[in-house]
């Protein structure tokens, strides 16, 4: 089980998967807002999405848990 | 007949106190050493000079005592890459590497030589820190440990200084690391730490592991006191070979230059750099459309990933670049990348090779956790170091360049030898958003039907976006070239060729208050 947190303080852009979804490693999971740049945030390794805690629109702080993946 | 010495044992003598210094360690502590993927000192130099012609000092140092030879550590002068170069290496199967008094002398007499022939001083460190027993002996005196660091500092920029880390640098020999340029860690192996584990929990009553506490990934992902991670020893030194390709023998020699090599077959400029501005992309491709194939060599590279600081070669001639990475924070600085950017630069100043600035940056980061964390003096810090170097600097506009970002990246007002834009770049004080909420935010409330507002906004996005043309900025002189990306790699080729010979005075004064 690996949590993915906000690098950076921002707002949710997109969100590209749902919970369930199998991902792989390097694969956009969501896109953060911050500083009007597109921050991708990418899953470290493959697996499972277990819970997706942000919301497309809302405010994250740095080190935010973003995504829950399992194995 | 008399006797001569070839009679009375004096070479046997002489060859049996010498086999026991060459074995180091008593085989226990050999074997241990294995289990651990771990190299012998002796093997590991026979990997990192050229050929097995190096001379050794101090090999019989402590040799009156049992089982303690050469106190620990090989101290030698051989050659790397045919450049000539001290080394003091521990010898971890003798005492755990510890430092005794003859230790610290050897040591403290191969950095006095690597002065006085101005030549690159290496360290190969793996040790456990101070015999306890000896401290009187080794710690506080005038020629004790303190004396090495005293050394580093005021070798610091004169001659290259390299660490290798193979096993730990606990407590006062973690400074060891601290002053050298650059320090290469094994993974795994490799620590630093003030204080071990055992030691916090006795004290401060913190329960960590050994890789928590100061382990090779921890120190060059999150401290950035470690420099470069390797996976073995060879690894190591063999990266310490390449690393040492790109340097002088001391700061009052310039670099050679290299046979040219073409740049890596790839995408185009063009075709890597987004249309949308706020788009990542990676910069690592594009450095690798301008630097010649296989030449990059990353300092830092898993620690402020936002900025990426490496050395490398154009059509032969060494270059220090600078380069934000869009794909990491949106190329944002941070407090980290504000110092990563300024070590770099200084190295790459104290010996004489130019930096290459490629800007991609929407500026510093904003917010109150990094406003706490003192961003604004690390940035100073960062600005201070590029404002500072007088080797040559040219700044290349890739994208966007905001604020103080394009300050930091040798924007014009910091005398770049030129302040080249690509097409795409876009110069201003701050981004087309920012600037319209904050110039007309009154103008854009009063506005009540949503569909109108969007118009209203979009129309003084497109003014500013021609108030900031790139053009404009050519025309009053502000940036000195606009190039083609296509063209980029040749054009910086050619300026470095012209560079060469810059020469600017330093300043009169003492040195400056540099931002901390």
């Amino acid at each position: 089980m690996k949590e993915l947190k906000a690098t950076m303080a921002g707002t949710v852009l997109n969100v590209l998967v749902g919970e369930g979804d199998a991902v792989t490693a390097g694969q956009a999971i969501l896109t953060i807002e911050s500083m009007k740049m597109e921050i991708p945030v990418e899953a470290e390794f493959s697996g499972s999405v277990q819970k997706v805690n942000v919301e497309v629109g809302g405010f994250v702080n740095e080190g935010d848990t973003l995504v829950t993946l399992g194995e | 007949m008399t006797n001569t010495t070839e009679t009375t044992g004096y070479n046997e003598r002489l060859e049996e106190k010498l086999a026991k210094i060459f074995a180091g360690g008593a085989p226990k502590y050999h074997e241990k050493m294995k289990e651990s993927n771990k190299l012998f000192v002796r093997d590991r130099l026979k990997l990192l000079f050229d050929d097995e012609n190096y001379a050794e000092d101090g090999r019989f140092a402590n040799v009156e005592a049992e089982g303690l030879p050469a106190d620990g550590v090989v101290t030698a002068i051989g050659k790397v890459n045919g450049q000539t170069v001290c080394v003091m290496a521990n010898d971890s199967t003798v005492k755990a590497g510890s430092w005794g008094s003859r230790t610290v002398e050897k040591i403290i007499r191969i950095q006095e030589t690597a002065e006085k022939m101005q030549v690159p001083m290496l360290y190969l460190v793996d040790s456990a820190g101070a015999r306890i027993t000896d401290q009187l002996d080794m710690f506080p005196n005038r020629r004790g440990a303190g004396k090495i660091f005293h050394n580093q500092v005021r070798m610091s920029g004169m001659v290259p200084q390299v660490c290798l880390l193979f096993g730990p640098s606990a407590a006062g020999g973690a400074y060891i690391p601290a002053f050298c340029d650059i320090v290469i860690m094994v993974e795994g192996n490799a620590s630093m730490y003030l204080g071990s584990p055992r030691m916090a929990e006795k004290v401060i009553g913190e329960k960590v592991t050994l890789e928590e506490m100061g382990g090779a990934r921890m120190h060059c992902t999150v401290s950035g006191v470690g420099d470069v991670l390797v996976s073995s020893e060879e690894e190591a030194i063999s990266e310490a070979r390449r690393y040492l390709t790109n340097f002088p023998a001391n700061f009052a020699v310039k670099p050679d230059k290299l046979e040219a090599k073409a740049a890596k077959a790839g995408r185009s400029l063009e075709a890597i750099i987004p249309e949308n501005q706020n788009a990542p992309f990676d910069m690592y491709e594009l450095i690798d459309q301008l630097i010649d194939e296989g030449s990059f060599f990353d300092i830092k590279k898993l620690f402020a990933p936002e900025l990426i600081t490496g050395l490398a070669r154009i059509d032969g001639q060494v270059v220090g670049i600078l380069a934000n990475q869009p794909k990491v924070k949106g190329g944002v600085l941070f407090g980290d990348s504000a110092d990563k950017g300024a070590k770099f630069i200084n190295l790459c100043d104290a010996f004489s090779i130019p930096l290459l600035f490629l800007a991609d940056v929407p500026g510093f980061m904003i917010g109150t956790k990094v406003e706490r964390a003192g961003i604004i003096r690390h940035g100073a810090k960062f600005i201070a170091a590029m404002s500072s170097a007088t080797v040559p600097k040219i700044s290349v506009i890739v994208r966007k360049a905001y604020g103080a970002g394009l300050y930091a990246m040798a924007g014009p007002a910091f005398e770049p030898d030129v302040c080249i834009a690509l097409p795409t770049a876009q110069i201003a004080v701050m981004g087309p958003e920012a600037a319209v909420n904050a110039v007309y935010s009154n103008k854009i409330e009063a506005i009540e039907d949503p569909k109108e507002r969007l118009k209203y906004v979009q129309q003084k996005h497109q003014e500013y976006k021609e108030e900031i043309d790139i053009y404009r900025l050519a025309s009053e002189l502000i940036i000195d070239d606009i190039v083609a990306p296509s063209d980029l790699r040749q054009v910086l080729s050619q300026r470095l060729s012209i560079y060469e010979t810059k020469d600017l005075p330093m300043p009169y004064r003492k040195h400056a208050v540099t931002p901390v």
